[in-house]
């Protein structure tokens, strides 16, 4: 063991499995995974907890850090009439927690090529004729793990606002609780890649110096020189790099910008 | 904690005006002898079989490279073949995304590339990252500089010819995003807005939002499935293929649902499997996705192909150590990269926020070690980051613009980053080398390629932030386009496993009594207590 944490977390693994043995009812939460009820240690995420139970993940777990929308979980604490919808990665079990993964979302995407289509105000009606069906419920908004304004940007799509529809969804991890959800079958997470791809492409500025630098890397400006620095003596390769003026330091050195 | 707190606070008037100084190159090297796991003895040891036999890897590598091949060879029936393609590409990230893209630009046909991957496509580390890509377009900026850092951040252990690929195709790459219709952010007249990372000497950093690798990973699926190039999911590759020339010539393909497997008969075979970060390389906790376990360094050696510095894992500065729940997982660089300080335990800076990500890090485990962290009540160790610093600079509103994911993750913690600094600690994050490839993604055994995480040589023993986003995009194209000419002149002979056997024979010949099977597939998370209790009846 050669670190402090990893000696720690060696450690904290040996004292659970401690509790564990001694099933200590202190700490620890009933949930019921797909029904079946589990005791596993309080302050678990739910995904821990499953593997805490002995379940072991194909489906249902991705990134474990709250960004691929593998694990969205949809659950019910005992004696409360309203569903939950977040991420088994993130959410941490309660005492009482009915749930339920979702192993995959049989949502379909529209198919186009970004090359020919235009930033029209009707295009996204046309790629996804449904939204026009959005009855404002607000249900895929309240399933959304990312607390999206997800109704919200499906009526900037309706009207053609293709900025705003990209900007308000681009927290959006795919997870499909949305599509799911919705009454009109509407498959928001599809229509939202569309409208960040189209503004992206069409609408943003681009930039100018990005242009002109790939003139000069066109023109092989910078290749003698690179191949020069492969084929110098380490010493003196490394005395560039130790005497290169760095701009994060010039900067916080005037206070920072 | 909160007494903590109260003197970071204290301080934060006198900290903005007295910034500390990067460390000379002395300094560095002395703070990672002295505190990086690299560096510490037992981490690593000598590995006892093929072509790298006598190298020092990290034993967690170790232990898998002298583990017998999870595949019997006469278990598999290779008389019949269910995917006969030109190209099979494994792994559905990044790499293996932008290669099938490229592959597809180059002349191979659609039905005749096959992406097999181990989890959903788009599940890998490429989704998580979060800080950003370089490229040099700046004026200020340009690629002889961006290959200086990526050369001196790799300690000069790169090899030369993939840092100028990574530096000189990079400009070419946030172009072809810009057309794909990747969300950079930007200034009002277009330019990237862009900042710095740590051992960078430019503001070269672009980035959509803190999601920069969900970005861009989810736009290039996006293209992949309007193509429609098919995916096999859940199915990882256990083995590859190889034929009485030489050659790799795909591979076996387990369905984790069904338990059968496939035989995927190849012109060309390109890895592109990502990181190991699951192999929880010297105990650390890892950032990495949950397919991350390093399955494409063994089935590559398994057929001949060589490995660079293995003696080097990163480990990321900034891993969350409070609370409990979000132990490992990354707050990213680009908190740094705003204005926001490591301080100790006393509210005292102790580091340059920038240095090269081993040298942060060692630069943090010192003041652990030495008593200066700040410890938590389950007993994890920590430094802050003073995140309300970076409204104090950039003006009230930054961090919920630029940071949303970190925003979100806290939250739910009812931690807010606008008024109270996040407590860090490093978590092991990047697998720095890997399988040895030229320019063009060959390795030494005709008919592999590879890209990405997976290969070595590109970062040499240390990344640079920025540089894994471009390295997928950079050699996934390259990928891509040679493994296509590849295609058009290879011919596949008589498909064997008997290099499996070979392997297993040189384990037993070496002296080596390997208890395990490897690639490992997936991590093992299950509870003791219901592990103990298991029975494998059915």
């Amino acid at each position: 063991m050669n670190d402090t944490n990893g000696t720690l977390i060696e450690k904290t693994k040996e004292k659970s499995k401690k509790i564990s043995e001694k099933e200590s009812e202190a700490g620890e939460v009933e949930v019921f995974i797909m029904g079946k009820s589990y005791k596993v240690p309080a302050g678990l995420t739910i995904m821990k907890a499953l593997e805490y139970a002995g379940y072991r993940y194909i489906r249902g777990c991705g990134c474990r850090a709250g960004f691929c929308g593998a694990c969205s979980t949809v659950y019910r604490i005992e004696d409360e009439q309203k569903l939950g919808f977040d991420l088994a990665c993130q959410k941490v079990v309660e005492d009482n927690m009915y749930l339920v993964q979702l192993p995959f979302v049989p949502a379909s995407k529209a198919e186009y090529d970004i090359e020919k289509i235009k930033p029209s105000d009707t295009i996204l009606l046309e790629m996804y004729p449904e939204i026009a069906r959005c009855v404002s419920c607000n249900t895929c908004t309240k399933s959304c793990p990312q607390d999206i304004e997800v109704m919200k940007y499906i009526q900037m799509a309706v009207r053609g606002d293709i900025a705003r529809c990209a900007e308000l969804s681009f927290d959006c991890i795919q997870c499909g609780l949305c599509a799911m959800r919705c009454p009109a079958d509407i498959k928001h997470y599809h229509l939202s890649q569309l409208a960040r791809r189209l503004r992206g492409k069409y609408i943003d500025p681009k930039s100018k110096n990005l242009t002109k630098r790939l003139k000069e890397i066109d023109h092989r400006k910078y290749d003698d020189k690179i191949n020069n620095m492969m084929k110098m003596p380490k010493k003196e390769l490394m005395d560039l790099y130790k005497n290169r003026d760095i701009e994060a330091e010039e900067s916080s050195n005037l206070g920072g910008d | 904690m909160m007494e903590s707190i109260s003197l970071v606070e204290k301080k934060r008037d006198y900290n903005m005006k007295h910034p500390v100084k990067p460390m000379s190159m002395k300094e560095r090297e002395e703070m990672l002898r002295r505190y990086h796991p690299d560096y510490m003895k037992g981490t690593r040891h000598e590995l006892r079989i093929g072509i790298d036999k006598g190298n020092i890897f990290y034993n967690g590598i170790i232990d898998l490279l002298e583990a017998r091949t999870v595949i019997d060879s006469k278990d598999v029936d290779l008389s019949k073949i269910d995917y006969d393609t030109d190209l099979l590409i494994i792994g559905g990230g990044g790499a293996g995304t932008v290669a099938a893209l490229f592959a597809h630009e180059s002349g191979i046909p659609v039905d005749k590339i096959l992406i097999v991957t181990k989890l959903r496509h788009g599940d890998a580390n490429s989704m998580m990252a979060q800080g950003g890509i370089q490229a040099a377009d700046r004026p200020n900026d340009n690629p002889i500089l961006h290959y200086l850092d990526i050369y001196g951040g790799g300690h000069f252990t790169n090899k030369p010819e993939l840092a100028r690929a990574l530096a000189l195709d990079a400009p070419r790459i946030i172009n072809w995003h810009e057309n794909l219709g990747i969300m950079y952010d930007r200034q009002e007249d277009g330019e990237f807005q862009e900042l710095s990372g740590g051992g960078t000497c430019r503001n070269r950093m672009h980035s959509c939002k803190d999601y920069s690798g969900m970005e861009i990973m989810r736009n290039i699926r996006d293209y992949a499935r309007n193509l429609e190039i098919p995916v096999l999911e859940f199915c990882p590759i256990a083995e590859l293929l190889m034929d009485d020339k030489g050659q790799v010539a795909g591979a076996i393909a387990f369905n984790l649902e069904t338990y059968e497997y496939y035989v995927i008969r190849a012109k060309a075979t390109i890895l592109a499997t990502g990181g190991s970060g699951r192999l929880h390389l010297s105990n650390y906790p890892t950032t990495n996705h949950y397919g991350a376990t390093g399955d494409g360094l063994v089935m590559a050696y398994h057929v001949g192909a060589n490995l660079l510095d293995l003696d080097t894992i990163q480990i990321h500065p900034t891993g969350d150590a409070f609370p409990e729940p979000i132990v490992g997982i990354l707050s990213t660089e680009k908190i740094r990269g705003l204005g926001a300080i490591p301080l100790n335990v006393n509210g005292d800076p102790f580091v340059f926020p920038l240095e090269p990500r081993d040298v942060e890090s060692a630069a943090f485990i010192k003041e652990c070690k030495e008593g200066r962290g700040i410890v938590t009540p389950t007993g994890m160790h920590g430094v802050w980051l003073d995140t309300p610093r970076i409204e104090i600079i950039h003006g009230e509103g930054t961090i919920a613009e630029k940071l949303a994911g970190e925003v979100r993750k806290f939250k739910r913690f009812g931690i807010d980053l606008t008024k109270h600094p996040i407590l860090v600690y490093p978590t092991l994050h990047y697998q720095n080398g890997g399988i040895e490839i030229n320019e063009k993604c060959e390795t030494r055994v005709p008919g592999l390629f590879a890209a990405g995480e997976v290969t070595g040589g590109v970062h040499g023993k240390n990344r640079l932030m920025g540089n894994s986003l471009l390295d997928f995009n950079v050699f996934g194209r390259r990928a891509g386009i040679y493994a296509a000419k590849y295609v058009k002149k290879s011919k596949i002979g008589k498909i064997s496993l008997s290099h499996l056997n070979k392997y297993n024979k040189g384990l037993e010949k070496a002296g080596i009594k390997p208890k395990k099977t490897a690639p490992i597939i997936l991590p093992e998370y299950r509870g003791e207590k219901a592990i103990s209790r298991a029975l494998d009846i059915f």
